[in-house]
């Protein structure tokens, strides 16, 4: 039992003074992924079905590769940065910090793993 | 973590049914959530029956003709019974509403009537709204000057105005704020959309001149940034309001002020 004023647990530790860069991120990267999607899905569906040596080199083509690479990084970071809104809304305390700390390790490993492997087709 | 089922001693169980009114032939039933602090007891639906032909258009005639004729014990606020006082706040039919001007033709069915949702229950149909009350005290829901005051009124064109239409009107009746799923799991730091509806009603009021503090206490992921645009909010307001726009207002002029 605490005696708190009910202004003083309203006001809680006051505003942390962040949020809006957040905010306006998602909504870069929200304008981004209108026109990324389609590209990224388009790309990767003529690449898919053909024989390995067909595979390859069409992901080694600057384009594909590029749409390919761009679609990966921006679609995993929105998305990572959604999951972990998702987070804060429903978990609290230790969970919540563990489960930010995992989707987060989890994207950019995402990342890593397919960037390299673009650089590596291309190379 | 969001807790998605209600604790043992707040889940609902089967209430007193109450005799139908002798010789009456368009009978209504109605199913009111009871719960009483005093008794221990688990919370309750009980069942009425009222003559329609006795009884006033709206809800509120309805909880009046029960707590006078059959039920003295039905606990509810209500004072000005035309939708401007904002105290018969509960959720009707599965919407939050006012029930002083919610019409009884308005239900199909039974009509079934619950207080407003994920708030603490004083007893029967009365939330605790004291949280609700402290959050709107925060945003400073008061004209802040530094200017010296002057001779006679702080003056206003008809234009500036003209902004604070479909703001000024709400009533703080929290049937916005008990409707959204943001402020049911993050109540306690998410301001919700009544007060953010306020917070932006002085925002642009051409006469405050505190814009920059007001926006600097919003300035936190969860303060403002909790709302996702659900628009619970504003389908549910009993006046008709959007208080979702006016977040989406306060957040662009956010952005505006950062970039």
């Amino acid at each position: 039992m605490r005696y708190l004023t009910d202004r003083k647990r309203a006001q809680g530790l006051g505003a942390s003074g962040n949020g809006t860069h957040h905010h306006w991120q998602m909504m870069v990267s929200s304008i981004l992924l209108v026109p990324l999607v389609p590209l990224f899905v388009i790309t990767l569906g003529l690449g898919i079905g053909g024989t390995y040596d067909e595979v390859i080199a069409y992901f080694s083509r600057p384009v594909p590769a590029l749409i390919t690479g761009l679609g990966l990084v921006v679609i995993t970071l929105h998305v990572m940065h959604e999951a972990q809104v998702a987070i804060e809304d429903y978990m609290h305390g230790v969970a919540e910090k563990l489960a930010r700390i995992a989707v987060g390790a989890f994207a950019y490993t995402i990342i890593a793993a397919g960037l390299f492997a673009l650089v590596k087709i291309a190379l | 973590m969001a807790e998605f089922t209600l604790p043992k001693n707040s889940r609902i169980t089967v209430g007193k049914t109450w005799p139908k009114p002798a010789g009456a032939t368009n009978v209504r039933k109605f199913q009111i959530y009871r719960w009483n602090p005093d008794d221990g007891k688990n919370p309750s639906l009980d069942t009425y029956f009222l003559d329609m032909d006795k009884c006033g258009p709206m809800i509120l005639d309805a909880l009046i003709k029960i707590k006078n004729e059959i039920d003295p014990t039905l606990t509810f606020r209500r004072s000005c019974r035309e939708g401007i006082c904002g105290s018969c706040a509960m959720n009707i039919d599965g919407i939050n509403t006012l029930a002083c001007i919610y019409g009884l033709d308005e239900v199909k069915g039974d009509v079934k009537i619950y207080p407003l949702p994920h708030m603490p229950v004083v007893k029967d149909l009365i939330p605790d709204l004291t949280h609700f009350y402290a959050q709107h005290a925060s945003i400073m829901p008061w004209l802040e000057t530094k200017t010296n005051r002057p001779a006679k009124e702080w003056k206003q064109s008809i234009e500036d105005r003209k902004k604070l239409d479909g703001l000024y009107e709400c009533v703080m009746c929290a049937s916005c704020s008990t409707s959204c799923p943001s402020y049911w799991w993050n109540g306690d730091k998410y301001l919700g959309p009544a007060a953010l509806l306020h917070a932006y009603r002085w925002l642009i009021d051409s006469r405050d001149e505190a814009t920059g503090e007001r926006l600097d206490n919003l300035e936190d992921p969860f303060k403002l940034y909790r709302c996702h645009t659900i628009m619970n909010c504003a389908k549910t307001c009993p006046k008709g309001l959007n208080p979702a726009k006016a977040i989406a207002h306060i957040k662009q002029m956010m952005v505006e002020r950062a970039h």
